[in-house]
C-alpha cells in the first residue's frame, strides 16, 4: 500500500541524506519525495509517498525517523483529509495536426503549454497524483519524449472534508 | 602583519575547554596529523589521555569505561583511517547503547570533497552507526556543539555522538563563545512512563497466573537493579536475563531462571515459552534472545517496558507498551503497593526445572575444560571483581558459568559481537574502577584482534588477570561447522599459534600456563592473587561445544543439549 509520510526537519546540510538513509537501511521503499523550506526558513518539509506491505511498517518507519535528532516531527497523513500535489513537466512530439489536439485534450485538466519548438511542445500540468497519471496516460499516444516530475507534496486541510478521488478535474 | 587579538583562542583551545566543561577525567586516542592542534593543546591541558595502540582499542576501551563508570566514554582519533578504525567501535556502542563522544579529525574545510589526504567521509560513514553526528563549520558552535553531543548521548537511549573537526576549524584562532545554549528541537526523550499504561501493567499482572521478567541492559543503564530486584521480590515472578542484563538481578536469587535465548538456561526458556506474561524491561528483543519468534512468549500478554518507543512493537507485537526510564518504571509499581502473589504451581515447575536441568559439562581424565575455567574464576571472584569477555565460545561460557551477582560488572559486546572487545573494554573498566579486580576472560582467536593493547596494560601496570580460554580455534565457529557443516572445519582450526606467554613476557607482563585440570584451583587462586597484571594461558579442550542451544531457525522450547541429554549428547571428545 502507498502512504503519505510528511516530516518537518531543521533545515540542516545532511537532513535529507539522514532521512533517506534511514528508509534505506530499513529497506523501506521511496516512491517520490519533494523537500522544501517552509514559512519558517529554518524548517524544512519532506513530503515522502511511500509502498509498504502492512499498515504497522509505517509504525516502525515514523518511529524510527522520529529518533532522529533532526527531524521534528513525522506523519502518516494518508488516511487524513489532505491536500496533496504534484507538478509534472511532460515533453511530446508533435506535428501540425497533433498541436492542437494537445491543446484541446490539455484544457479541461488545467495543464498549460509552457514551451513549444518546430517538433516538440512541453506540458506543465499540477494537480493530485490521479490526475497527473490521467492525463499522461492521454498524451502517451502522441508520443512523450520526456517527463519530469517532482513527487508529491502535501499537507492536511484545515477543514476537515473529503477529497473525492474523482474530482481531480478542478 | 598579522596582529593576535587578545582573547582569541584557537578551535582546539575551546574543544579542550568545553571538553572539560563536561567533567571529563579520561580520554582515549591516538594521534595524527589532523588532530595535532588538538594534542598541542592536551599536552598542557591537565586532563588525562589513554595512548592505545590501536584506535579500536581506544574506542573499547572507552564502552569499557563508560559501562562500568555510567559516565560518557570520551575518544579522539585523526582524519581517515584513524576515524575509519573507530567504526566497529561506534556500531558497537550504538547496539549496546553506550555514551561515547567521539572526536575525529578532518582535512581542512576547503579540501573536504576533494579526495584530499586522509579525508574520509565521517559524516557519511559514521550516520548509521551513531545516534547522531555534527561536522564543524564554524569554531565559535564548539561550545554548544559539545554540550548537545554530551547531553545526546548521555540521555534517553544512550549512544554514540561524533563530532568531526576540519583541521583548520581547530588550528585557527576566534573570539571565544560562550553561549552554550541547547537546541534540540526534535530531541526529547520520555523519562516518564504514562500512568495509565502502569495501571494496565498492574491488571495484567493481577490476572496473571505465569508472570515472567525479561531484564535487559536498559536496566542497567537506567540503574535500576535494585528497584527490578525489590520487584520481583515483592510480588515473586520470576525473572530471565538477556545476555548484557545479566547481573540486574542476583544469579543466585531463587527466583533467576538463567539468560534466556539461544545458549540461555532450559528453565528461562522454558518461562519465556509458556509463560502467560511477558513484563520486558530494558532488553529488545534481540533475535539471539527470540530464537524463531513464532514460538517466542506465544500466549502471553506482552509488556515492553523501553525508554526507546521505535523498539516497542519492533520485532515482537506488544500489547502493553510502556515508553519511559526502567527505573522510574519500576519505582511507580512498587508505589502502586497492589495485592499480588504469583502462582505457586508455576512457580514449583519453573524451580523443578532450574535444578533438574542445570547448565552441565562432562570432565574426564585431567583435560583443562573451559566452564571448569570459568566456574573457578567465579569461585574466587567477589563483589568487586569485574568480568569482561570477548566473543564466542569464551563469551557464552563467561555469561553461563559465572554467576553474575552483582550489577555493573560484566562488559560484553551484545547486539554487535565484536571479537577483539574483551580486552580493551576490561582496559576502560580498569581505568573506571582502579579498586576493582577487573578479569577478562578472552578466546585466543579474539585475543589476538586487540593484543597490541598488553602495551596500555605494561605502561599503566593495570592488575588486569587476563584468561585465554585457549582452544586452538575460532571455537565459535568450529562448533558451528560440526553441528551444521558436517564438520568440515574450513578455516576454524588455529594451526599456528605464537606462545602466548612469551607475547605476555615481550610487554613484561607476567604469564602463567594451565595445561590441565590437575591443580586447576590452586593455579587460578594464585593468578587471581597475583598484584599486577597476568596473562593465564589455559589450554583448554578443543571440542567443546556450548550448550544447551537453540539451533538456528528454531524456538526456544526446541533446546538441544540440556542436562538429562548429557550422557547420550555427543560432548566428549573427538
Ligand atoms: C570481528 C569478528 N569477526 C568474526 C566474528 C565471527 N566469530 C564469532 S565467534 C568466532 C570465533 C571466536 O574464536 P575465539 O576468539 O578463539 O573464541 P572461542 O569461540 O574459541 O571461545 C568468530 C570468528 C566475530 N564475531 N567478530
Amino acid at each position: 500500500m502507498k502512504r503519505i509520510i510528511t516530516a518537518t526537519v531543521l533545515n540542516k546540510s545532511g537532513v535529507l541524506n539522514r532521512v533517506t538513509g534511514v528508509m534505506s537501511r530499513r529497506r523501506f521503499n521511496i516512491e517520490s519525495i519533494s523537500v522544501g523550506q517552509t514559512e519558517n526558513v529554518n524548517i524544512s518539509r519532506i513530503t515522502f509517498v511511500v509502498v509498504v506491505d502492512m499498515i504497522d511498517d509505517i509504525e516502525q518507519l515514523t518511529k524510527q525517523l522520529n529518533k532522529q535528532i533532526d527531524v521534528l516531527k513525522v506523519n502518516d497523513i494518508t488516511d487524513e483529509s489532505v491536500i496533496a500535489r504534484e507538478l509534472a513537466l511532460v515533453k511530446l512530439s508533435t506535428n501540425k495536426t497533433t498541436r492542437s489536439e494537445i491543446y484541446s485534450l490539455i484544457e479541461p485538466f488545467r495543464a498549460s503549454v509552457i514551451d513549444v519548438s518546430k517538433d516538440s511542445l512541453v506540458v506543465q500540468v499540477t494537480g493530485t497524483n490521479t490526475k497527473v497519471e490521467a492525463l499522461i496516460d492521454l498524451l502517451r499516444p502522441f508520443g512523450i519524449k520526456e517527463i519530469a516530475r517532482t513527487g508529491v507534496t502535501a499537507f492536511t486541510r484545515s477543514v476537515k472534508i473529503e477529497e473525492k478521488p474523482t474530482a481531480f478535474i478542478s | 602583519m598579522h596582529i593576535q587579538k587578545v582573547n582569541e583562542i584557537s578551535g582546539a583551545q575551546i574543544l579542550i575547554e568545553s571538553i572539560k566543561a563536561e567533567s571529563v577525567e579520561l580520554i582515549f586516542g591516538y594521534p595524527g596529523g589532523a588532530v595535532l592542534p588538538i594534542y598541542d593543546v592536551l599536552y598542557d591541558a591537565n586532563i588525562r589521555h589513554i595512548l592505545t595502540r590501536h584506535e579500536q582499542g581506544a574506542i573499547h576501551a572507552a564502552e569499557g569505561y563508560a559501562r562500568i563508570s555510567g559516565r560518557p566514554g570520551v575518544v579522539i582519533a585523526t582524519s581517515g583511517p584513524g576515524a575509519t578504525n573507530l567504526i566497529t567501535g561506534l556500531a558497537n556502542a550504538m547496539m549496546d547503547s553506550t555514551p561515547l563522544v567521539v572526536f575525529t579529525g578532518q582535512v581542512g574545510t576547503a579540501t573536504i570533497g576533494t579526495d584530499a589526504f586522509q579525508e574520509a567521509d565521517i559524516i557519511g560513514l559514521t550516520m548509521p552507526v551513531t545516534k547522531h553526528n555534527y561536522q564543524v563549520r564554524d569554531a565559535r558552535d564548539i561550545p554548544r556543539i559539545v554540550k548537545e553531543a554530551f547531553h545526546i548521548a548521555t540521555t534517553g537511549r544512550p549512544g554514540p555522538v561524533v563530532i568531526d573537526l576540519p583541521r583548520d576549524i581547530v588550528q585557527t584562532k576566534t573570539k571565544k563563545n560562550e553561549e552554550k545554549v541547547l537546541y534540540l528541537p526534535g530531541y526529547q526523550p520520555t523519562y516518564e512512563p504514562n500512568q495509565g499504561q502502569i495501571e494496565k501493567l498492574i491488571n495484567a499482572i493481577k490476572r496473571s497466573k505465569k508472570p515472567v521478567i525479561l531484564s535487559g541492559g536498559g536496566v542497567l543503564i537506567s540503574r535500576a537493579a535494585k528497584e527490578l530486584t525489590n520487584f520481583a521480590d515483592k510480588y515473586k515472578i520470576p525473572v530471565v536475563t538477556t545476555l548484557l542484563g545479566l547481573g540486574t538481578f542476583p544469579a543466585s536469587h531463587d527466583l533467576f531462571l538463567g539468560m534466556g535465548g539461544m545458549h540461555g538456561t532450559f528453565a528461562a526458556n522454558s518461562a519465556m515459552f509458556e509463560c502467560d506474561l511477558l513484563i520486558s524491561i530494558g532488553a529488545r528483543f534481540d533475535d539471539r534472545l527470540t530464537c524463531n519468534t513464532n514460538s517466542f512468549a506465544k500466549n502471553a500478554v506482552i509488556v515492553h517496558i523501553d525508554i526507546d518507543p521505535a523498539e516497542i512493537g519492533k520485532i515482537i507485537k506488544t500489547d502493553i507498551p510502556i515508553v519511559g526510564d526502567a527505573k522510574r518504571a519500576l519505582n511507580s509499581l512498587l508505589n502502586a503497593n497492589f495485592e499480588y502473589e504469583c502462582n505457586k504451581d508455576w512457580l514449583d515447575n519453573l524451580m523443578s526445572k532450574k535444578s533438574n536441568y542445570p547448565l552441565w559439562y562432562t570432565e574426564e581424565d585431567n583435560l583443562l575444560r573451559p566452564q571448569r575455567v570459568v566456574e573457578t574464576i567465579h569461585k574466587y571472584s567477589d563483589e568487586n571483581t569485574i568480568v569482561a569477555s570477548d566473543v564466542g565460545q569464551n563469551q557464552m561460557f563467561a555469561a553461563q558459568f559465572y554467576k553474575h551477582d552483582f550489577p555493573h560488572k560484566w562488559v560484553s559486546s551484545g547486539g554487535l559481537g565484536t571479537m577483539g572487545f574483551g580486552l580493551p573494554s576490561a582496559i576502560g573498566a580498569q581505568f573506571a574502577d582502579p579498586e576493582a579486580t577487573v578479569i577478562a576472560i578472552l578466546g585466543d582467536g579474539g585475543f589476538q584482534m586487540t593484543i597490541q593493547e598488553l602495551g596500555v596494560i605494561q605502561e599503566y601496570g593495570l592488575p588486569l588477570k587476563i584468561f585465554i580460554l585457549n582452544n586452538n580455534a575460532l571455537g565459535m565457529v568450529r562448533q558451528w561447522q560440526e553441528s551444521f557443516y558436517n564438520k568440515r572445519y574450513s578455516n576454524s582450526l588455529l594451526e599456528s599459534q605464537p606462545n602466548f606467554s612469551k607475547v605476555a613476557e615481550a610487554y613484561g607482563i607476567h604469564s602463567m600456563t594451565i595445561n590441565n585440570s590437575n591443580n586447576v584451583e590452586a593455579e587460578i587462586q594464585l593468578a587471581l592473587a597475583y598484584k599486577g597484571p597476568i596473562v593465564v594461558d589455559c589450554r583448554v579442550t578443543q571440542y567443546e561445544k556450548v550448550l544447551p542451544m537453540v539451533p538456528p531457525g528454531r524456538g526456544i522450547n526446541e533446546m538441544e543439549g540440556i542436562a538429562n541429554e548429557a550422557d547420550n549428547y555427543s560432548n566428549s571428545i573427538k
